[in-house]
């Protein structure tokens, strides 16, 4: 539909833009990210490339035993279509590590838990490089709350949160990220042959139309009905933005003064930038 | 009379004044070696836009000294330039001047404050209640601030006083992606040309360019001439300056061609509206 399909050339130049400016405008000249070998961080990587030189872009693939090998080739694949800087930091040994000690945590823990030890890895890097972390977590996956709170969803900047998946698709294709990288399916790769959509339960194509128009159109609940969406799926997705939306809010602050950060006491991050 | 007017299309450093005053300098002295002789800001040049909890901080009065010395240079060439406005009784606005030879022209308070969506502006200034034209070297104009134009009676009540020009200063986030161009670039390219082509008048239409918070603005300064042509269009999304030819002769023929201001009964408008005001209040 219409409101889906973005304009990929102006889409480009705002998202290059914003990059370099945010980034250059805090004084550093540099960025870093975590290379997974799926399309988000692929394009990220190609956006980043093109806003601050290739050369000034660390890309860091941070494999887990259990991940498909192929994440890792992709990932190189992506680093070399777009010349920036590679780096492979596996977080098998501290992952492994930390669950010796709770042998019996289950698939989200353990899941959450390598999000967080990537996010630590590019953190640190963050500071090694002088060098700001980019997001990579889209519009689609930050609506539904299907990423983890201090770990993939954590960034300095995020050039991508305000896309759809179906979005990504496009400006991917666009801007020349590796047909392997665009086709194949979708997945958080916490173990071989997961996929996002067969844990979801539904198709991002499916969910984007309906978020599009819930969210960016506010239509109501009937007039998404008339569109044609079925009300269960409806809200099922309506309790997922809801249920999630603690992950997209700072933490909340018991307040005491007049002033309590971001309540009374309001300023814009580029607050003198 | 012909002029040339140069559309300044900054980026202004969010709440650093001193930064901001000494670009605007900058381009003040460019603008006069390109040979304009009127250079137009955006709005809250001086500041940046998102200001939120910043506005007292960056305020200043007309008695301050970066006042005085913006008119201090408008005796080389006239400037209109957006800052954060206190007044005496501590009141804050979002408001523009026209400095000409020395002297302040014109002060113009935005009155339209937008707080919807993604703005906030009622929250932390005060607003402005008048709009009124006025004469300088270059003709009679009328000062708007972005949100004003959005406003028909805004531009219908200058152009009513008056204003052959109307010089629009503006910080306009870009949003909209699905189109040929950007969708606030377009609904703003339609929005000027058909108030210039409705009221006889020229529009010079300054916005800022440069990223606060993850929100871009996206410049696209113009000008329009009456006929709603747009003559002249600074770059989209980048720092920029461009240099409009205003011409006397292109007012004069469009308001023969077209004289819909003429024909525009101030009577009718004004007996309806008090008819409006009155019912309004039963």
């Amino acid at each position: 539909m219409a409101g889906l399909a973005a304009n990929t050339e102006l889409l480009r130049k705002i998202l290059v833009g914003f990059v370099r400016d945010e980034v250059h405008k805090v004084g550093v000249r540099k960025a870093v990210l975590g290379l997974s070998g799926g399309i988000d961080s692929a394009l990220v990587a190609f956006i980043a490339a093109e806003a601050l030189g290739a050369e000034n872009v660390h890309a860091i693939c941070m494999p887990y035993k259990t991940s498909n090998p192929e994440s890792e080739a992709h990932a190189r694949l992506v680093a070399q279509a777009c010349g920036v800087d590679f780096s492979l930091v596996p977080i098998t040994p501290m992952v492994d590590a930390y669950f010796g000690m709770f042998p019996d945590a289950d698939n989200m823990r353990r899941g959450n838990k390598m999000a967080r030890e990537r996010m630590t890895i590019l953190f640190d890097h963050s500071a090694h490089y002088s060098a700001l972390v980019l997001g990579t977590s889209n519009k689609t996956e930050l609506l539904l709350g299907y990423g983890t709170l201090f770990g993939d969803m954590a960034s300095a900047l995020n050039p991508i949160g305000d896309l759809y998946k179906t979005q990504i698709w496009q400006l991917s294709e666009a801007m020349g990220v590796p047909s392997e990288v665009i086709e194949k399916q979708p997945s958080a790769d916490l173990w071989a042959g997961q996929t996002d959509e067969e844990e979801l339960g539904f198709s991002y194509r499916q969910v984007d139309e309906l978020l599009y128009r819930m969210v960016d159109l506010r239509l109501t609940r009937e007039e998404l009905i008339g569109a044609g969406f079925g009300p269960e799926f409806i809200d099922t997705i309506y309790k997922k933005v809801q249920n999630s939306h603690f992950k997209r809010r700072l933490p909340v602050i018991a307040k005491v003064s007049n002033r309590t950060i971001d309540r009374d006491f309001r300023y814009s991050r580029d607050w003198g930038k | 009379m012909d002029f040339t007017a140069q559309l300044a299309q900054i980026k202004p450093k969010l709440g650093c004044v001193d930064d901001n005053l000494a670009l605007i300098e900058e381009r003040i002295g460019q603008a006069r070696t390109a040979g304009a002789d009127l250079v137009v800001f955006p709005e809250l040049a001086m500041t940046g836009y998102f200001l939120k909890d910043l506005v007292p901080e960056v305020a200043r009065r007309l008695d301050s000294p970066e006042i005085a010395r913006l008119v201090e240079l408008s005796r080389g060439i006239s400037i209109a330039v957006g800052f954060v406005e206190e007044t005496s009784d501590y009141r804050f606005f979002n408001s523009a001047l026209y400095l000409e030879d020395g002297a302040i022209k014109h002060l113009h308070r935005k009155v339209y404050l937008p707080t919807y969506g993604l703005f906030d502006e009622q929250r932390y200034l005060a607003r402005g209640e008048r709009f009124r034209a006025f004469d300088c070297k270059f003709g009679r104009m009328g000062i708007l601030i972005c949100e004003d134009m959005w406003h028909l009676s805004s531009s219908y009540i200058l152009a009513m006083d008056g204003a052959a020009t109307l010089l629009c200063l503006s910080s306009s986030p870009g949003r909209g992606v699905e189109g040929e161009t950007l969708g606030s670039a377009t609904a703003w390219q339609k929005l000027t040309a058909t108030t210039a082509l409705f009221l006889n008048c020229r529009v010079l239409y300054c916005n800022r360019v440069g990223y606060e918070d993850g929100i871009n603005f996206w410049g696209g300064s113009e000008y329009i001439a009456p006929s709603g042509e747009s003559v002249v269009r600074a770059g989209l999304l980048e720092e920029d300056s461009v240099n409009a030819l205003v011409e006397e002769g292109a007012l004069r023929r469009e308001r023969i061609f077209s004289p819909m201001l003429r024909d525009e009964n101030l009577c009718v408008t004004m007996q309806e509206l008090r008819r409006i005001e009155r019912e309004r209040r039963l």
